[in-house]
């Protein structure tokens, strides 16, 4: 980030490059829309470049990063609610494709054992949805400790709370999700 | 350590991410409480659920629009170039400052009034300002022509006078 600031072109491709997946997926997964997911990773992106003249490395780059990410999806979550729910409603049924965007659930699709398939889709589609269920900020902590394996005092500093504010957000967040995951946890402990 | 204590570091504890005293700890207190060995289990499992998730991969168009988007982006300029003029500005001021520089240099106006002129022309307004009136007044022309002092050897000033004033008011004589 430092050689982007001092004006190196080449090293903001390399941070595009380096962080477009893992930005990509969080935000996926926060505002669970593929579209919505990909815009709001482009303008973190471009506010980091917007701000490179007055970036100073008193935190981790990755933190940073992930606050600016963390601040936009929280955004977007909050201002879309409503609108969410009320498309649930009518929602077709729908089933997680490999790629991670949702299409109708076809029990017709060709595939080497449809059952174990469909099984395997309802078992991705639970654990999705059980996500989905946590508030924004458990959610957004489940995310950054899960899958970008960030230590506690980075998420903290991201969610803007304390160490102990933290780890007790992610003990409830376990909590909702051991009881929501309950019979594949059950299935999971044999 | 009491299972209440145990919350906030059960998570670290699934995750490996506790320091060495502190596992030991744990795992003592694990191995002794039913209820704490059972919720190290469900958690790791949620952990390992949670691993079955899916990643994406952004969409070939997502790097060209994040290139275009900066590519979009003003160049931010240091408040020193606040000072910097542009090219155009810069070449219309030094123009200015030609012009100003010839005007400065060039010799004054001969037909320019001096301040004597001007205190002159100020004296001579009441006249001027009736000039059409005086020079159209008959009365004027009508005057007879003041009498030339002969060079008779009488030469005194004041009589001459006299003699205008005693002819100016009695002009049929």
């Amino acid at each position: 980030m430092l050689d982007v600031k001092a004006g190196d072109e080449q090293s903001f491709e390399l941070l595009l490059q380096r962080y477009r997946t893992p930005l990509v997926n969080f935000l996926y997964r926060m505002v669970r829309a593929r579209e919505e997911a990909e815009d709001l990773a482009q303008e973190v992106f471009l506010r980091v470049y917007r701000a490179r003249k007055d970036y100073v490395p008193s935190a981790k780059f990755t933190t940073w990063l992930f606050r600016i990410a963390t601040n936009l999806a929280l955004n977007s979550v909050r201002d879309n609610r409503h609108q969410r729910m009320e498309v649930s409603l009518d929602a077709p049924v729908t089933v997680d494709s490999e790629d991670g965007d949702e299409k109708p659930l076809d029990v017709a699709e060709k595939h080497p054992n449809i059952e174990q398939y469909m099984v395997e889709e309802v078992r991705k589609k639970m654990i999705r949805h059980a996500i989905d269920k946590l508030p924004e900020k458990q959610r957004a902590a489940v995310l950054l400790h899960k899958y970008q394996e960030l230590d506690y005092g980075d998420i903290a500093k991201i969610l803007e709370c304390s160490e102990s504010a933290l780890k007790s957000l992610l003990f409830r967040a376990y909590e909702t999700l051991r009881v929501e995951l309950a019979p594949l946890v059950a299935r999971q402990g044999k | 350590m009491n299972c209440t204590r145990m919350e906030n570091k059960i998570l670290a504890y699934v995750d490996g991410r506790l320091k060495e005293s502190e596992r030991l700890e744990m795992e003592k207190h694990v191995a002794a409480c039913g209820a704490c060995q059972l919720r190290v289990n469900e958690f790791r499992a949620v952990a390992a659920l949670l691993e079955e998730v899916p990643q994406i991969e952004p969409s070939a168009a997502f790097d060209v629009r994040v290139r275009a988007r900066v590519a979009a982006e003003p160049v931010k300029q240091g408040w020193w170039a606040w000072f910097t003029p542009s090219p155009r500005v810069a070449f219309a001021a030094s123009l200015l400052l030609l012009a100003t520089v010839w005007i400065g240099s060039r010799p004054p106006d001969p037909r320019t009034l001096t301040a004597a002129d001007e205190a002159q022309i100020n004296q001579d307004l009441p006249v001027l300002e009736n000039f059409d009136v005086l020079s159209d007044f008959g009365a004027l022309t009508d005057l007879p022509q003041p009498v030339q002092p002969e060079d008779t050897g009488n030469s005194n000033p004041d009589q001459n006078q006299n003699q205008q004033q005693n002819d100016s008011q009695n002009p049929t004589m």
